[in-house]
């Protein structure tokens, strides 16, 4: 038996395909964080002085904060002036001919197109990629304006689109909602802006990847979602970064805000960087997402596949505030070698018969942890409110760990909530039905876990379902001796 | 005296500490129907499992010599390759993996080893619809996920699509009559018995006699205590019905 989990384990033990370095020359100041950084990142971005002063507010709130330490992960301390707050490539590329050959050359490891006229699969995929601070290249972007569809890097949303931002920048996580938020809140570097005009349907999928490339380096962003009255959109966020010894943080903050019979429908492949067996390098992960379901019959939807980073501290969340909105969150969080995820969803519930859905997927393989953390608030006013959680844990191997931690605060003895959980091992009947048959192991552990995951994946574009799938099979499979 | 596909010598087998198979020894000859039969615990299915590669069996001596190597230290899936189809007792269910894409996945990795070209889902799928229809299966089977809240009739039938598809030379079945009613019961035995080619064998475990009367045995060897303790023709199962296993003794 003993032996039989060693051979699981190095058939699950990938190696980071993705680990190579951009070398390009880069602009950035030095390590630390105080006013002046905070200026200078405002003032290297050109921004007007109303969004100077709410950063140095953010600052000034985050420093009376404290890390919260509530998750179920363990890691060294953040030395927060150790890290580098602005990165940026120096050259400014206008077009396309002028992105550094060698970002494209990373891009095109990572498997992205950057072209317009490259179709990913015969869908129309707008490509809005960042690496470390400054949007490189939005493609598509002209062809959108003309159907109103604003899709820019949130640096040239404050400078073009000031009223839009100041009006739902904040609005739905506060600049002080959490130490994290605020950290990003005062140094956020860039990020995407996306706003639907009423009625429209965003013909094409909307995608960004951000990828941490510099040393020392913390990545900031900030996306802003807005889906105005009666129109939809489906946007994409992958990620991935370098091979470090080093541990980097990210602090991302998103906001998606759907309006009466809006929308939004937010899915992440997400791949940065797990660190090695011992838990060294790697991206500390700590991400505020939420998304406010603003008006009657809207929709927030978030789909995420989970299988980088050292550490995972995120919990996409939906404020159900329109009546009969839905809010609906599907993760598949895979943590292998030595990760650790502490990973969830909140559901709150204000407007009546609104209704959520979550079907979470863990797999730990390795020394990974794997912890589900959700909640399911049902507020005063909301009649008639659902919700239907399923928790899944999958287990590979025996040194790994799924820890599940539902909460539940109804206020309305009307709602109805149903909960299931289960933690399953890769049984090794499984394993040897499908090599009984003539599967190898490596394909036979993989058809395993995919099926695990099918519910998830389903929800997912179909390119992004067949990206999933080759990470997952990345992340888990190794060469079987 | 025909080719020996199968010659088992001397085996001995544990699950965990405990020894289930003591000295067994088995001649299977090609283009045969043999079936085992044997009271339950007598080591039946362990014996199924030590020839196609179970985790859970340790063979601690003898040896499994098939179409003239020994086997006993090949991974399962190689055994498998080389034409071994073992149709399990009890089916595992494998939630959210597609039959349709789990066979042709198996159909494909046997037609890469034996040098021929994959079939394309075109191709594949029409082999198998043709199958199912055969075997009076749902159409809905081909895409439902894998044995997952199958009926037991319908996990067996589901086994006998794949040794359909899979064309192995030695097929062991393993009380495929259990739980079966008569009408599945003659859809599985058709599908069986159209596989017999003069060249494939067959090992037919079970505990009643009933399946024998569809799937006419050429041998009958009776397991019992972890051995072989008799082997004899046809007339065997009369004898069995009526006396019990407690009559036979070891010849
Ligand atoms: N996984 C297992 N762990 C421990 N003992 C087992 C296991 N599987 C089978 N056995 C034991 O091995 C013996 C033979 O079982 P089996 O081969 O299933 O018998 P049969 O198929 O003839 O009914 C029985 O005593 C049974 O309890
Ligand atoms: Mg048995």
């Amino acid at each position: 038996m003993a032996q039989e989990n060693q051979e699981l384990d190095r058939a699950v033990s990938g190696e980071y395909a993705l680990g190579f370095e951009i070398d390009i020359e880069e602009d950035k100041v030095p390590p630390g964080l105080n006013e002046e950084v905070i200026r200078f990142i405002s003032k290297k971005k050109e921004e007007p002085d109303w969004m100077t002063e709410l950063r140095l507010k953010a600052y000034h709130r985050w420093l009376q904060m404290e890390e919260p330490h509530w998750g179920h992960l363990e890691y060294e301390p953040i030395d927060y002036q150790s890290i580098s707050y602005f990165a940026a490539p120096k050259k400014g590329p206008e077009s396309l001919d002028e992105v550094d050959p060698k970002i494209l050359e990373a891009y095109e490891k990572l498997g992205i197109p950057l072209e317009e006229q490259k179709q990913l699969a015969g869908v129309k995929v707008a490509v809005d990629a960042v690496v470390d601070s400054v949007s490189v290249k939005t493609t598509y972007q002209e062809e959108l304006l003309e159907k109103g569809i604003i899709f820019c890097s949130i640096s040239e949303a404050i400078r073009d689109y000031p009223e839009l931002v100041k009006k739902y920048m904040f609005s739905v996580v506060p600049m002080n909602d959490n130490y994290f938020a605020a950290l990003n809140s005062a140094v956020f570097t860039d990020g995407t802006f996306v706003y639907i005009p009423k009625g429209v349907r965003c013909p094409m999928e909307l995608s960004t990847y951000f990828r941490i490339n510099a040393l020392n380096t913390g990545q900031f962003e900030r996306t802003l979602i807005i889906a105005d009255e009666g129109s939809y959109v489906s946007y994409n966020e992958g990620c991935s970064a370098p091979m470090r010894d080093e541990n980097q943080l990210h602090a991302a903050v998103v906001e998606l805000i759907a309006m009466k019979d809006a929308e939004i429908k937010y899915s992440t492949i997400q791949n940065w960087y797990p660190g090695d067996e011992e838990g060294k390098g790697g991206i500390y992960n700590f991400v505020t997402k939420r998304g406010l379901c603003e008006g009657e019959n809207s929709k927030i939807s978030w789909t995420q596949v989970e299988t980088g980073s050292a550490i995972t501290w995120k919990y996409p969340s939906c404020v159900l505030k329109g009546d009969n909105s839905v809010g609906e969150f599907y993760s598949v969080a895979v943590t292998t070698l030595a990760q650790q995820a502490d990973t969830g969803t909140k559901m709150i519930h204000l407007g009546k018969n609104t209704s959520s859905t979550i079907i979470s997927k863990g797999i730990s393989a390795m020394k990974g942890q794997n912890t589900y953390r959700g909640l399911v608030k049902i507020g005063a006013n909301a009649e008639g409110a659902r919700n239907y959680s399923e928790c899944d844990s999958l287990l590979i191997g025996s040194e790994c760990g799924a820890h599940t931690f539902p909460y539940l605060e109804s206020k309305d003895a009307m709602g109805q909530v149903e909960h299931e959980a289960t933690t399953t091992k890769i049984s090794d009947e499984q394993l040897f039905y499908l090599r009984q048959r003539g599967i190898n192991e490596e394909d036979a552990v993989s058809m395993i876990v995919h099926g695990f995951c099918k519910e998830v994946f389903s929800q997912l574009p179909m390119e992004y379902a067949v990206e999933a799938k080759a990470l997952l099979n990345l992340t888990l499979e190794g060469s079987v001796g | 005296m025909s080719q020996t596909v199968m010659n088992i010598k001397n085996l001995h087998a544990k699950i965990g500490t405990k020894e289930i198979l003591k000295g067994l020894n088995l001649e299977l000859e090609e283009g045969k129907v043999h079936a085992i039969m044997g009271p339950n615990g007598a080591g039946k299915s362990t014996l199924s499992k030590a020839i196609t590669g179970h985790y859970d069996i340790e063979v601690t001596d003898g040896e499994i010599d098939y179409k003239g190597q020994n086997i006993v230290d090949w991974e399962p899936e190689d055994r498998a390759l080389e034409g071994i189809f073992l149709s399990f007792q009890n089916p595992v269910e494998i939630p959210g993996v597609n039959n349709a894409y789990f066979l042709r996945t198996a159909v494909n990795a046997k037609r890469k080893y034996e040098g021929k070209e994959e079939l394309n889902a075109a191709e594949f799928l029409r082999e198998m619809k043709k199958l199912v229809e055969e075997l009076g299966m749902k159409p809905e089977m081909i895409s439902r996920s894998l044995n997952e809240g199958f009926s037991g009739g319908e996990k067996k039938r589901n086994e006998i699509l794949q040794m359909m598809m899979l064309e192995p030379d030695l097929i062991i079945l393993d009380e495929i009559d259990s739980g079966l009613d008569i009408d599945a019961l003659r859809a599985v035995s058709e599908g069986i018995n159209k596989m017999k080619d003069g060249k494939r064998s067959f090992l037919v475990i079970t505990h009643y006699s009933r399946i024998l009367d569809y799937i006419e045995p050429d041998y009958i060897h009776v397991l019992k205590d972890g051995k072989i303790i008799k082997t004899a023709g046809p007339e065997l199962v009369a004898e069995l019905e009526e006396k019990g296993y407690g009559a036979i003794e070891e010849a």
